[in-house]
């Protein structure tokens, strides 16, 4: 018996024993090679095309691209002198024009400034870990940038900001003595009425005693990057809440409400933008009142915003539909109103869903801003066409196109990151 | 009775304030003064309309469409010429937009489905090759992508003189636009014609009999093979058999331009490519999201079952995936649709360069022209949602 046991155990560790190294062919950056490229047969002739094509379109491309690229030149036939690659110096001969359109050059500053100042009100939207009190500034920016880029007296914002606060202290007192209902519908009375009667005349008596402003531009001169921006921020701005109200109201209970909201839902994303943007630069005048003739930008602002909004809200409402119907019911559990559970629990839990739906349209209404070039809004596509058809650039093709896909490019590229890191932070790690 | 009764409480008088603090008639009331806002602003637009048209001394209506057009346009499908009424004409812009948007979804269809599952291949040079050229069409504009794809066709290509001719006279890129060989029909080609619907027919009958076979005894035939020597075989034989009824008419340099052969213009080609491609990026991530949105599990298992790959992938996998990835293939192909209009940019006549551009212009029918073209783009919008939505009830799953 002992026999037995002594021959099966006939090796007992008495210390612990070296690890061995891991295996060459799963490590390193030869067996990654292997695994990415030469895993079979077939992938290994794949990867040697595939390589060798991007191999000679590199080298076809690269020297034209960057190596006998000219970037200062005055004309197409300079740089043809200078070397034989792209003319990059089209570009940087009309940057301001790509940027600031034919806005004033001494007046550069205000654009950029509010550019800078657009960042600043925008981080405490971004970063939550900023203060919240720059909240504020991120609510005034609006029309502070109006007035830096527009120019003119300080007293229009300045009247609109205390109209908006008459206004909200109309709400209050109504909604308090009487309905909030009532006191929202006061409030929008209160501003018709200041905008209808008492706007214009307090700012030019005021603009009259103490002059303050800047020096007014007119839209014609705004153009290039800057437009694209001011159309595009304020779209993604103001489309977002208005498309919110949109997806509400598509799944209100009150079916007039409902009604109105997907046959104008169902409207704007049935035809192209183009035709709304035509309707804003030749038929918008017509629905107000005679002798209204508001500004060309404004009016594409409104159409780029409401052509937004509707697919914002088909966005969300795909957030309102993923989330289970348990926390509809809980919200009610806890007996809190519509609007209460609307706001605390509905929507955050909604709006984190759609997030990358809603970063979508961010990016397709960024891009859809170039569309103004063909209504006659010199954005940088607008632009492309009288530097190509100019004496010293004429017969100039790709580099224009590079820069201005390029910026875009840039941008659009941001936005997609930095949805999926928003999206990674709110992740609750629990899913339904 | 009483139950009832006893819920609603004593009997008070109507407060005014109830109208908003009860549920039984908030709703109501929120409803009527939503009603009354809405008509407000409609009555507001309107009479501003009305009063706007009076001052300017238009009026409203349609018989414009009934006067001569007097612009001529490049690419017409059916008769057409600069004394045709107006009508005409946006019945021509509305087939170039329909030739557009029909080619433009099987192009972009066939390079997205390719894009899409070559990003998923085990192969880090061919997926990163794909990323680069999905990230590269979807963040940039397609009117930017037009316009480059215009630009360099009219600057960038040679002249007819100094055109390459490619396959054998196929395919002639010149900066005038694009020639490619035409069909041309001859006597006998009709009879082809009825031989190859004729063999279509047959294949679906032979299919379903298959089918109905496999059900019955469990022997699976190469139906695929089987298939393809139905639609292809008579046709070819009965090809040489009439003596070769249909022919191709090759392009031709003569003088300075090419004759014969079909002409493609390259505002048609830059259109047709550029919405193409940069729709085909975004289909790309659907057909990636829809195949990998099958679990893994669902291969394991259908290989534990037995079946080869190809029939994993036929009857297990790709029924699935197609569930997720038409939905969204089909509104990308709505928006290629609507994308089409930017044809305006590079001068393609489709219906918002004809109706919604020169008619437009000609005639100062601004409202009614506009009218016209958004009603054209919202019948098609809504024809092609309706169709998906029969399409997604068809295949959602049954729940019980």
């Amino acid at each position: 018996m002992s026999d037995t046991h002594a021959e099966t155990v006939r090796y007992v560790a008495t210390h612990e024993l070296p690890a061995l190294p891991a295996p060459v062919n799963t490590r390193g950056p030869a067996a990654w090679a292997r695994a990415n490229f030469f895993s079979t047969p077939r992938d290994t002739i794949l990867s040697i095309i595939v390589g060798g094509l991007i191999a000679i379109g590199l080298w076809k491309l690269l020297p034209w691209l960057v190596f006998d690229s000219v970037f200062v030149a005055g004309s197409l036939n300079e740089c043809r002198e200078i070397d034989s690659g792209a003319c990059f110096a089209v570009v940087t001969s009309r940057f301001n024009q790509l940027i600031f359109g034919f806005y004033p050059p001494e007046l550069f500053w205000r654009p950029i400034l509010a550019f800078v100042l657009m960042l600043v009100a925008f981080a405490p939207v971004l970063h939550d870990n900023l203060p919240r009190k720059m909240l504020w500034f991120s609510a005034v920016f609006p029309l502070l940038a109006y007035w830096l880029i527009w120019g003119g007296t300080i007293w229009g914002p300045l009247m609109i900001i205390a109209m908006i606060a008459l206004a909200f202290v109309a709400f209050k007192a109504v909604a308090k003595s009487v309905n909030p209902v009532v006191g929202l519908l006061a409030a929008v009375a209160v501003g018709i009425l200041w905008m209808l009667f008492l706007h214009d005349p307090i700012v030019s008596a005021l603009s009259s005693a103490v002059n303050v402003g800047l020096e007014p531009v007119e839209s014609s001169k705004l153009g290039g990057f800057q437009i694209t921006f001011i159309i595009g921020v304020t779209g993604i701005v103001a489309s977002l809440p208005i498309g919110i109200l949109l997806a509400l109201g598509r799944g209100s209970d009150m079916p007039t409400l409902k009604m109105i909201c997907v046959g104008f839902i169902e409207f704007i994303r049935g035809v192209p933008l183009i035709t709304l943007l035509f309707v804003a630069s030749t038929l918008l005048n017509y629905f107000l009142p005679p002798g209204t003739n508001f500004d060309i930008v404004l009016r594409v602002i409104i159409m780029v915003t409401l052509f937004a909004s509707a697919y914002m809200a088909e966005v969300i409402r795909g957030g309102l539909a993923a989330l289970p119907k348990g926390q509809y019911e809980a919200a009610d559990a806890l007996g809190l109103n519509y609007w209460q559970a609307t706001r605390l629990i509905i929507l955050p839990q909604a709006l984190k869903i759609s997030i990358p739906g809603i970063v979508n349209t961010f990016i397709g209404l960024f891009k859809d801003t170039v569309l103004v070039s063909i209504i006659g809004i010199l954005d940088p596509i607008g632009i492309m066409q009288p530097i190509r058809s100019s004496a010293e650039w004429n017969g100039i093709i790709w580099e224009l196109p590079i820069f201005v896909g390029l910026v875009f490019f840039i941008f659009c590229f941001l936005m997609s990151r930095y949805s999926m890191y928003f999206e990674r932070k709110l992740d609750t790690g629990h899913r339904n | 009775m009483s139950v009832a009764a006893e819920l609603d409480g004593p009997a008070e008088p109507f407060r005014l304030s109830q109208l908003f603090y009860d549920q039984r008639y908030r709703s109501i009331t929120l409803q009527i003064i939503t009603i009354a806002v809405f008509m407000l602003m409609v009555s507001w637009l309107v009479t501003n309309v009305i009063q706007n048209f009076e001052d300017l001394g238009k009026t409203f209506g349609f018989d414009f469409l009934w006067q001569p057009a007097s612009y001529d346009i490049n690419q017409k499908l059916i008769e057409y010429s600069s004394v045709s009424p107006h009508w005409k004409a946006a019945i021509v812009g509305i087939l170039n937009t329909l030739v557009v948007a029909f080619l433009g979804c099987i192009l972009a269809t066939i390079i997205g489905v390719a894009v899409g599952v070559a990003r998923l291949s085990k192969n880090w040079l061919v997926a990163k090759l794909m990323t680069v050229f999905i990230e590269a069409m979807r963040n940039v504009p397609v009117l930017l992508w037009i316009l480059l794809a215009s630009t360099v066709f009219s600057s960038a290509l040679p002249s007819p003189r100094q055109a390459p001719v490619m396959l054998g006279g196929g395919f002639v890129p010149t900066n005038r636009g694009f020639y490619v060989p035409a069909p041309v029909f001859n006597d006998g080609s009709i009879i082809l014609g009825i031989i190859f619907i004729a063999s279509i027919i047959g294949a679906f009958i032979f299919r379903r009999w298959a089918a109905a076979r496999q059900a019955r005894t469990g022997d699976i035939l190469p139906v695929f093979r089987i298939t393809m020597a139905i639609l292809i075989l008579p046709v070819f034989v009965m090809f040489f058999l009439l003596g070769m009824p249909i022919g191709l008419e090759l392009p031709e340099l003569q003088g300075f331009n090419f004759q014969g052969g079909l002409y493609i213009r390259s505002s048609f080609m830059a259109l047709w490519l550029a919405l193409s491609f940069y729709t085909a990026a975004f289909i790309a991530e659907n057909v990636r999201a829809g195949i990998q949105a099958i679990s893994n599990g669902q291969s394991e298992a259908a290989y534990s079952l037995g079946l080869p790959p190809s029939r994993t992938m036929n009857l297990v996998i790709l029924p699935q995936a197609l569930r997720i990835i038409i939905p969204p293939l089909i509104s990308q192909y709505l928006n290629l649709t609507k994308n089409s209009s930017l044809a305006i940019a590079v001068g393609y006549m489709d219906v918002t360069g004809t109706l919604g551009g020169i008619t437009l212009n000609q005639t100062g029918r601004e409202m009614e022209c506009l009218l016209l073209v958004m009603g054209f783009y919202l019948i098609i919008s809504l024809l092609i949602s309706g169709a998906m939505n029969i399409y997604n009830n068809s295949v959602s799953l049954r729940e019980r």
